[in-house]
């Protein structure tokens, strides 16, 4: 597949300026997601006000697919509820297995931009790695409260 | 083809030996993780299926013996080819991963003890660092690591203090898979032997580069892998002193398999079988017995040379342009062919996806050395790595490649 614009603007926009890469001091949830493999390693940190999802920020190293997926991620899904965000998640991974259709991928928004990654195996660890810590968060498993 | 006619051969004569080099499509620059191979080592391991398929060593009909000779050939062609006193020092294993494995469980667990110590450069190769820390935990030896300077070199003092009178072992990588800094192994073995101590050498890396001695490197055990060397994966050597495999016991995992050997009431074959177990891979020796035939026919004077040019012209290229940095010597010729590099706000990932685009094929990441990267203090790199067949216009499109990655990753 021709991935020549898997580098998108949106994507190297997120990358390079992250809005959500910041510390976020006193956050209520705090984990840690890393790809062995590739060294990606990311924080993601979380304020929460009973199941909504108030601020969020995350720290850490990694591919720009790995960073700006996770950038991304944060602006959709501050200001709804947790069971919003894990939808979102669900929606996205499927978008990643290429099984999402066209309404689902624009209720992704900027996140629709990852939406290449589907044929590009060895990447798709690195979209998902924000997704997926977050799934961990505050899906059913729950996370590390600090 | 005749060592006669090399001089004449030019690198598109050479280029046209391998299938895949010959289409142009890819700029194949990872060879430092597997080599392409040539249509004569190709055909040898189909040959061997073909015309001579039998257990080797199982019967005594002609077609069986016919095998027994290709695998025994082969394996007096791997001795000879790096030096060792006889064939029987040839273990022929998987890869290089296998041999280190067979000298750490079969020589380390029997002969390393609490009060020892393993010396262990810090640039190897994970493969010849994980056989030895499971070697340190189960005995309560100490791992020594041997630290090198940035550009890969080691001082003396650095040597002195991991190499003394507690050491056992030195397992050391002859040249990095990162920075692709030669090691000095002959003053190596030569402290290590004033102590008493061994030394394995970890060939892979350059093997496919230079000529190997392993009585000129004093080396107790050397290791390497042939799909790195043109060979079919899968087969692999370790060369051990005799006197050293002999008094070693098979390499068997699993209690298990032990217990059934006793209850057989079986003893062990001479070496080097007695390290071969199962239906050995016969094709893949004999392959790599064509492969060795093969860089003897190209001259190791001809594959440093290109590697001098090739690593020369891409090095300079880089140097000059903005936010790639070279990891390792200034020197292109203390790089045997490897070139390293990092691109400013790019991870390494992005480095290999962007030219992987342009069909440039380089390998990203910790390249099995993670504590070499922290070493280095990056989490990872890319990495570029020649091989005689490589051209120059090869080497210019991963310059262009590489320059354009900035741009396409959105900084200006």
């Amino acid at each position: 597949m021709d991935s020549r614009n898997l580098y998108n603007e949106i994507l190297t926009e997120h990358n390079m300026r992250p809005y959500y890469k910041h510390e976020l001091e006193d956050a209520d949830l705090v984990l840690e997601g890393v790809n062995p493999n590739c060294g990606d390693d990311i924080w993601l940190k979380l304020k929460l006000d009973g199941d909504v999802i108030t601020d969020g920020a995350f720290v850490g190293d990694g591919c720009a697919i790995s960073q700006a997926s996770a950038d991304i991620m944060l602006g959709l899904v501050i200001g709804r509820t947790k069971s919003e965000a894990i939808r979102l998640i669900d929606m996205f991974t499927r978008m990643i297995k290429g099984e999402a259709g066209e309404e689902e991928i624009e209720e992704l928004e900027e996140a629709s931009a990852l939406k290449d990654i589907s044929h590009m195996p060895a990447r798709v660890k690195c979209a998902v790695l924000g997704w997926h810590t977050l799934e961990e968060m505050i899906g059913d498993k729950g996370g590390d409260e600090s | 083809m005749s060592a006669e006619n090399t001089n004449v051969r030019t690198n598109e004569d050479i280029r046209n030996d391998f299938v895949l080099i010959a289409q142009n499509e890819y700029a194949y620059l990872d060879n430092a993780a597997t080599s392409q191979k040539p249509v004569c080592v190709i055909e040898a391991e189909k040959r061997f299926y073909t015309d001579m398929n039998a257990n080797p060593m199982r019967g005594f009909y002609p077609l069986s013996l016919e095998a027994t000779k290709a695998y025994e050939d082969a394996r007096s062609c791997v001795a000879n080819f790096i030096g060792a006193s006889c064939p029987e020092e040839i273990v022929f294993t998987r890869n290089a991963t296998e041999s280190i494995n067979l000298v750490a469980y079969s020589w380390g667990l029997n002969n390393i003890r609490a009060c020892d110590e393993i010396a262990v450069s810090v640039s190897e190769h994970h493969s010849n660092m994980l056989p030895w820390q499971m070697v340190a935990k189960a005995t309560g030896a100490k791992l020594n690591y041997i630290e090198c300077k940035s550009d890969g070199s080691y001082s003396d003092e650095e040597l002195e203090r991991a190499i003394n009178s507690r050491t056992k072992l030195v397992a050391i990588t002859h040249v990095s898979n990162v920075l692709g800094r030669r090691n000095p192994i002959e003053k190596i073995t030569e402290m290590a032997h004033s102590f008493g101590a061994l030394v394995l050498v970890d060939a892979s890396q350059s093997i496919p580069h230079m000529k190997i001695d392993v009585q000129k490197l004093g080396a107790d055990f050397l290791a390497f892998s042939g799909h790195k060397l043109l060979a079919p994966m899968g087969i692999g050597a370790l060369y051990g002193r005799k006197s050293l495999l002999e008094d070693m016991p098979p390499f068997l995992t699993g209690g298990e398999m032990i217990e059934s050997v006793r209850l057989d009431g079986a003893t062990y074959a001479e070496v080097p079988h007695k390290f071969e177990a199962g239906t050995v891979n016969a094709a893949g020796a004999y392959a790599l017995s064509e492969a060795i035939r093969y860089i003897n026919s190209i001259g190791y004077e001809y594959i440093k040379e290109r590697d001098r040019v090739l690593t020369a012209k891409a090095i300079e290229a880089l140097r000059k342009t903005e936010h790639v940095r070279i990891l390792g010597s200034e020197d292109p010729y203390d790089h045997n062919g490897i070139i390293s590099f990092t691109i400013d706000n790019v991870h390494p990932h992005d480095i290999s996806e962007v030219l992987a685009q342009d069909k440039v094929c380089i390998r990203a990441g910790h390249h099995c050395a993670q504590p070499l990267m922290e070493h280095l203090k990056i989490g990872s790199c890319a990495r570029a790595s020649i091989m005689f067949y490589n051209s120059e216009d090869e080497v210019e499109r991963f310059i262009e490649s590489v320059a354009s990655v900035r741009r396409r990753l959105g900084w200006a």
